[in-house]
C-alpha cells in the first residue's frame, strides 16, 4: 500500500498547492482591503482505492497500448510501454503509463494514434498527450485526462493504485 | 506535469435540489444550462430515488449521460447568505447544445466567486479609491460622490466631450439588455456623449457597417440553416474553436449528412446530399480538419488566401456566378436594387482573382460551383454564408463585408431556410439604448482623443483596452503618464478632504491629466491606471438576458450571491445617474440635474422594464417570469406575440423579402478592391518579416478575465503561443516553449511558441487579447474608414528571449488536429 499512501500525499500537496495559493492571495487581499478573515478551504477526502494487477513488464512492447480496466472492471483504460521516460512514468526506465480511456468531456472512448502518441476521441476531436500526464493538446475536455498511478513490483508486476482525477460517468471513482 | 485536481468524488444533489435556468455566459452561441443548488449540509444518494437524475449512481454511466457532471461543473457558493452546493451542467433539452458542454461553459461552476472552495478570489467585493499610494476600500456613497463630482465639474469646464467613455455595447456576461439600456440611458439620454468607445474597437460603431448599410441585418437565419444548407461557405472562422457547440450540434450533423431526413422534411421536392463547405481563412485550423474528417476531404475546400484579400475573392466570385448565370433572378428583382451597378464595378476575372489570393482558378471556380450551381432536378442551391473577425478585424471591412453580403444576395440566399449571411459572434449580444446618432458617422477615434490629451474623465465600464485594443503600447504608455498626474495629485491632499481632492483632480486634468473610473467584476489592467474602481455583479449573480447568434433570447436566473458589496451594472449606473443628478443640484444647476431623473431602480428588473420592454422591437410581450417558463430555450427575436402562455418569436428574418431600407430593397452596393486599405499596412508588410496573423483558441474564448485564475487554463496557456512553422523556427534557434519577442515600429509583446508544421513560412498566428503577451502592442492605429481597427493584417520580427521558461517545459506540444487511432 505504499504507492496508495504516496498517491494520497501527492494529493494532498497538490490540493495545498493550488488551494494555498489561493487562500495566501486572498490573505493578501484582504489585508489590503483591511479585513482579516481568511478561510481556510476544507480538504477533500478521498476514496480508498484498491491494488490491482494489471500486467507485468515482460508483456509490454514500446508504443503497444494493452487494455485494461481500472479500479473496476466497468472503467476502461490503457497500460503503454513508452520506451523513454516521462514525468510520472513507471518503472526501472520511467517510461510505463496508464489512462482511462473515457473522454472525460462524454464520454466517449479514446482511440490510440501510436504515430504520435496520443489518446484521440471520435466524438467531439478531444486529444490527450500520454506523454505528458495525459494533458489534453486539444479539445472540450475541462480536466486533463486520468491517470492510474502505477507500482511496479520486484517480479515486474504492474499494479494500478490510485487516480488523480474524476472519471467520466462516475460521482465517486469508487462505485 | 499537467494539472490534476485530485477530485476523487463529488456531492450528488438530491432529489429535491433546487434547479434554474442558465445561459452560457461567454460567448455568442448561448448554451444552456441548468443551475442544481442544494444546501450544503445536505445530499442525495445513488439510488434512482435519492438523487435529481433518477438515475442508479452506483453504475458506470454511459457517454453523453445527463447525470455526470466534471468537477469544473461543481462548487460552493453562496445563496442569500447561506453556502449552498452548486452545480452548473449543460442541459440537454436545450436546442443550440442539446446537452453539450464547452471547456468553457463547462467551467462555469468553478469560475464563480466562493469563499469556501477559493476560487475567483481575484473578484472586486468593495468600491476602490486612490488613497495613501493604493486603491483603497471605501463606501459606495463615498465613491459614486467623488465620481459624480469630478465629472460635473469636468463637463462644466470641458462640456460634455470632457466626458470620455468605455462601453461594451453586447450580451451576456459584462453586458445584457439590463446593462446596456442603463449605460445608454445615462450617456445617450440624460447626457449626449460623443466621445465613447466599444471594449473591443476604439469608436462607438458598428463591425458590420456594411451589411446594415445594405438592408440586411447581420443575424439573419437560425442554426438549424446550418443544418439546412447544402453548402456552408465560411469567412475568417475559426467556428469549432469559437462557435463550438454550435459548429458541433449543428454544422457536424449536416457534413456527415444525419440531417439528410430534416431536409426531406422541412424542404420537400428537391435533391438533398450531405453538406460540403468552403472555409477561407489564411491557416489551416482545427475547424478545417474536423470538417474533413467528418465530410471528406473531398468535400471541405480550404481557400487559405493570402492574408486580407478576401475581398477580390468575393467579388470574382460574384462575377463568374453572373457570367454562369447561377443567379436568383426572381429575388433579384423582388427584393433588391443596385445589381447592375454593382456588378459593373466590382468586376474581376478569375485570373486577376487567383494572383491577388494566391489561389488557383480552379479553386476560385470551385467554390463558385459549390455555392451556385444549380442541383440535381434544376433547383437553387442552398448556400449559408457566415463571417467574423477574419473579415471584421480584416483589411478593408466596409468593402469585404459589403462584397459577401452581394453573393449572398445574388444567389437569393437571405430568408430562405438553409440560407443566411449572418456573422458568428463573439459574445451574445443584448444592445438596447436610446439613440446614439449624435455620435456621428464616422465617430470619434477614441483612442487618439486619450493618446492626444484630450478629456479630462474617462468612465470605463467592463473593457480593458491594456489587452485589447490596437497601437496598445503606445496607448499604454500615455494612459499611465496621464493618470499618474492625477494620483501624485491626489496623493498631495489629505484624502478624506473632499473638497481639496477635487481641487488636485481638476488642477492636474487642467495639466493634461485624466481621472479614471473603472467599473468590472475582477481587477484589470487598464484598472490599476484609474483612481476609483467600482466593483460588478456578473451573470448568475444578477437576472441577465441577452439574445444569441440567432437571436434566442434567454433568461439567465440568480442563483448565487454577488461578491461583496457588488452590484448589477445597471445599479451602478443608476446611483452614478443620481450621483449627477445630485452634484450639479448643489451646483445650482437644476435644469441639468433634472435630466438624471427617471433612475429609481430597486434591482435589475425594473431596468430591464424600462428598457427591453418599453424601446425594443415586440418588447411587450416579454418578461422575466414569461422568460423564466420558457427556460432555455427562450424565443428567438423579434416577439410578435404571446399566445397560449409562450412568447411568440421569429425564426428567421426577411422572410417576406422585405429589408431594412426605405424601400424595402436590399442594395447592392459597389466594393471595389484596392489592396491593403488601412494607412500604413503595405509598408509594415514590405519591412517586416512574419505576418503575425492573430485569433482565439478553444480554452480562452470570451473567458479570460476569470480563466486568468484558472488553474487548468493557467497550466495549459502560461503565455500566448504563437503558431510558427518549424522551418522557420530553425532558422532563429527556436524550441517549442521558448519565449520570443514579436516587434515592429508600433511596439513589442511576447509569445510562447508552438511549432505548427501546417503554418505557412513566415506566416505566424498568435493568440489574441492575452493578460501575460498583448498581440495589440504590435498592431498599429490604421483603421477603416468608419474606424473599425484592423488587427489582422501585422507584420513584425521574432527574437528570441528565453529558451523554455519552467512553466512551459511540461507542456505538451504536438499537433491540435484530431487524428484517427
Amino acid at each position: 500500500m505504499k504507492g496508495c499512501n504516496n498517491l494520497v500525499d501527492v494529493g494532498r500537496r497538490q490540493f495545498l498547492r493550488g488551494g494555498g495559493a489561493a487562500v495566501a492571495g486572498a490573505a493578501a487581499a484582504a489585508a489590503a482591503l483591511g479585513r482579516t478573515e481568511a478561510k481556510a478551504a476544507p480538504a477533500p477526502a478521498r476514496v480508498s482505492y484498491p491494488s490491482n494487477r494489471l500486467a507485468n513488464v515482460a508483456d509490454l512492447k514500446v508504443n503497444e497500448p494493452v487494455d485494461i480496466a481500472y479500479p473496476d472492471a466497468d472503467s476502461p483504460g490503457v497500460l503503454i510501454k513508452l520506451g523513454q521516460a516521462v514525468d510520472g512514468g513507471a518503472g526501472p526506465h520511467r517510461d510505463i503509463v496508464a489512462f482511462s480511456i473515457l473522454c472525460p468531456h462524454k464520454g466517449f472512448p479514446l482511440a490510440y494514434a501510436a504515430a504520435d502518441r496520443s489518446l484521440n476521441c471520435p466524438g467531439h476531436y478531444s486529444r490527450f498527450d500520454v506523454e505528458k500526464g495525459g494533458q489534453q493538446i486539444w479539445g472540450q475536455a475541462t480536466q486533463n485526462l486520468p491517470q492510474f498511478a502505477l507500482r511496479i513490483d520486484g517480479k515486474g508486476d504492474i499494479f494500478a493504485e490510485g487516480v488523480d482525477e474524476l472519471i467520466y460517468g462516475r460521482l465517486s471513482n469508487r462505485l | 506535469m499537467a494539472f490534476k485536481r485530485y477530485v476523487d468524488r463529488l456531492p450528488i444533489p438530491p432529489k429535491d435540489a433546487r434547479v434554474q435556468n442558465v445561459t452560457c455566459h461567454f460567448c455568442i452561441v448561448g448554451c444552456g444550462y441548468k443551475a442544481v443548488s442544494w444546501p450544503v449540509n445536505q445530499q442525495g444518494g445513488p439510488a434512482p430515488g435519492q438523487n435529481l437524475f433518477g438515475a442508479d449512481l452506483a453504475k458506470q454511466e454511459a457517454a453523453d449521460s445527463a447525470a455526470w457532471f466534471a468537477p469544473s461543473m461543481y462548487n460552493v457558493v453562496k445563496q442569500d447568505g447561506r453556502d449552498v452546493h452548486i452545480v452548473i451542467m449543460p442541459d440537454k433539452d436545450c436546442v443550440v447544445n442539446s446537452g453539450l458542454g464547452s471547456v468553457r461553459g463547462a467551467r462555469l461552476a468553478e469560475l464563480s466567486y466562493s469563499q469556501t472552495t477559493n476560487t475567483q478570489q481575484q473578484r472586486l467585493t468593495d468600491p476602490l479609491v486612490w488613497r495613501y499610494g493604493s486603491m483603497m476600500p471605501t463606501s459606495w456613497d463615498d465613491a459614486i460622490d467623488l465620481v459624480a463630482e469630478v465629472t460635473r465639474r469636468v463637463v462644466e469646464e470641458q462640456g460634455e466631450d470632457g466626458l470620455i467613455v468605455s462601453a461594451y455595447d453586447h450580451g451576456g456576461a459584462g453586458g445584457g439588455y439590463e446593462n446596456t439600456w442603463a449605460t445608454g440611458k445615462l450617456y445617450f439620454e440624460s447626457m449626449k456623449i460623443k466621445n465613447i468607445r466599444i471594449h473591443n474597437r476604439p469608436a462607438y460603431n458598428s463591425e458590420v457597417h456594411a451589411t446594415r448599410d445594405m438592408g440586411v441585418g447581420e443575424l439573419n437565419n437560425c442554426y438549424e440553416d446550418a443544418e439546412l444548407a447544402d453548402t456552408l461557405f465560411i469567412v475568417g472562422a475559426n467556428s469549432l474553436e469559437t462557435q463550438t457547440n454550435y459548429f458541433l450540434n449543428h454544422w457536424i450533423p449536416n457534413l456527415r449528412g444525419t440531417t439528410l431526413d430534416k431536409k426531406k422534411q422541412e424542404i420537400p421536392n428537391e435533391a438533398h446530399a450531405a453538406a460540403r463547405i468552403v472555409i477561407v481563412d489564411p491557416r489551416r485550423t482545427v475547424t478545417v480538419n474536423a470538417c474533413e474528417v467528418e465530410a471528406g476531404k473531398d468535400n471541405v475546400l480550404h481557400l487559405a488566401i493570402n492574408s486580407g484579400t478576401d475581398l477580390i475573392l468575393f467579388n470574382a466570385i460574384f462575377t463568374e456566378l453572373a457570367a454562369k448565370g447561377w443567379l436568383d433572378r426572381p429575388f433579384i428583382q423582388a427584393s433588391t436594387s443596385g445589381f447592375d451597378a454593382a456588378l459593373a464595378a466590382n468586376k474581376v476575372s478569375l485570373d486577376e482573382a487567383a494572383k491577388v489570393t494566391g489561389l488557383t482558378v480552379a479553386q476560385i471556380a470551385k467554390a463558385v460551383a459549390w455555392i451556385g450551381e444549380p442541383k440535381a432536378g434544376g433547383a437553387r442551391r442552398r448556400t449559408m454564408f457566415a463571417y467574423e473577425k477574419g473579415l471584421i478585424w480584416g483589411n478593408d471591412n466596409y468593402r469585404t463585408n459589403a462584397a459577401l453580403v452581394n453573393v449572398a444576395l445574388a444567389t437569393g440566399n437571405i430568408g430562405r431556410p438553409g440560407g443566411g449571411c449572418v456573422r458568428l459572434g463573439g459574445h451574445q449580444e443584448g444592445y438596447s439604448r436610446p439613440s446614439d446618432a449624435h455620435v456621428g458617422r464616422p465617430a470619434a477615434y477614441v483612442d487618439q482623443l486619450l493618446i492626444g490629451g484630450k478629456g479630462g474623465v474617462h468612465h470605463i465600464w467592463g473593457c480593458d483596452h491594456f489587452k485589447t485594443t490596437l497601437n496598445a503600447s503606445e496607448f499604454k504608455r500615455t494612459y499611465k503618464k496621464r493618470t499618474d498626474l492625477v494620483k501624485d495629485a491626489m496623493l498631495s491632499v489629505p484624502g478624506g478632504d473632499r473638497r481639496a481632492q477635487v481641487e488636485a483632480i481638476m488642477g492636474a486634468i487642467r495639466q493634461g491629466g485624466l481621472f479614471a473610473v473603472n467599473v468590472d467584476i475582477v481587477p484589470t489592467q487598464i484598472g490599476q491606471h484609474c483612481h476609483v474602481v467600482l466593483p460588478a455583479a456578473t451573470a448568475g449573480e444578477m437576472n441577465l438576458t441577452s439574445m444569441n447568434g440567432e437571436r434566442r433570447m434567454r433568461l439567465t436566473e440568480r442563483y448565487m450571491d454577488p461578491p461583496g458589496q457588488s452590484k448589477p451594472d445597471c445599479l451602478v449606473a443608476a446611483a452614478l445617474a443620481q450621483g449627477l443628478e445630485r452634484s450639479w443640484r448643489a451646483a445650482g444647476k437644476p435644469a441639468i440635474a433634472d435630466k438624471f431623473k427617471g433612475y429609481d431602480w430597486k434591482t435589475e428588473e425594473d431596468s430591464f422594464k424600462d428598457g427591453y420592454q418599453r424601446h425594443e422591437k415586440g418588447g411587450e410581450f416579454v418578461s422575466y417570469d414569461r422568460l423564466r417558463a420558457m427556460g432555455t430555450n427562450g424565443f428567438q427575436e423579434p416577439a410578435t406575440a404571446f399566445d397560449g402562455g409562450k412568447i411568440v418569436g421569429t425564426k428567421r428574418l426577411y422572410t417576406d423579402g422585405k429589408f431594412g431600407t426605405k424601400d424595402g430593397k436590399a442594395t447592392f452596393m459597389a466594393s471595389t478592391w484596392r489592396g491593403f486599405q488601412a494607412e500604413g499596412k503595405q509598408a509594415e508588410k514590405d519591412k517586416f518579416t512574419f505576418l503575425i496573423n492573430n485569433g482565439r483558441t478553444n480554452q480562452v474564448w470570451q473567458s479570460a478575465y476569470l480563466d486568468q485564475q484558472s488553474d487548468f487554463v493557467r497550466d495549459r496557456w502560461p503565455f500566448p503561443f504563437i503558431e510558427m512553422n518549424p522551418a522557420d523556427m530553425q532558422e532563429l534557434n527556436l524550441g517549442a516553449g521558448d519565449l520570443v519577442e514579436v516587434y515592429n515600429d508600433n511596439g513589442s509583446t511576447q509569445a510562447m511558441v508552438y511549432p505548427t508544421p501546417t503554418a505557412k513560412r513566415k506566416e505566424t498566428f498568435m493568440l489574441f487579447a492575452y493578460p501575460t503577451g498583448v498581440q495589440g502592442n504590435v498592431v498599429s492605429k490604421g483603421v477603416n474608414e468608419f474606424v473599425i481597427p484592423n488587427y489582422k493584417q501585422a507584420w513584425g520580427n521574432i527574437r528570441k528571449i528565453a529558451t523554455a521558461p519552467e512553466v512551459t517545459r511540461h507542456l505538451t506540444f504536438k499537433s491540435q488536429e484530431y487524428v484517427t487511432g
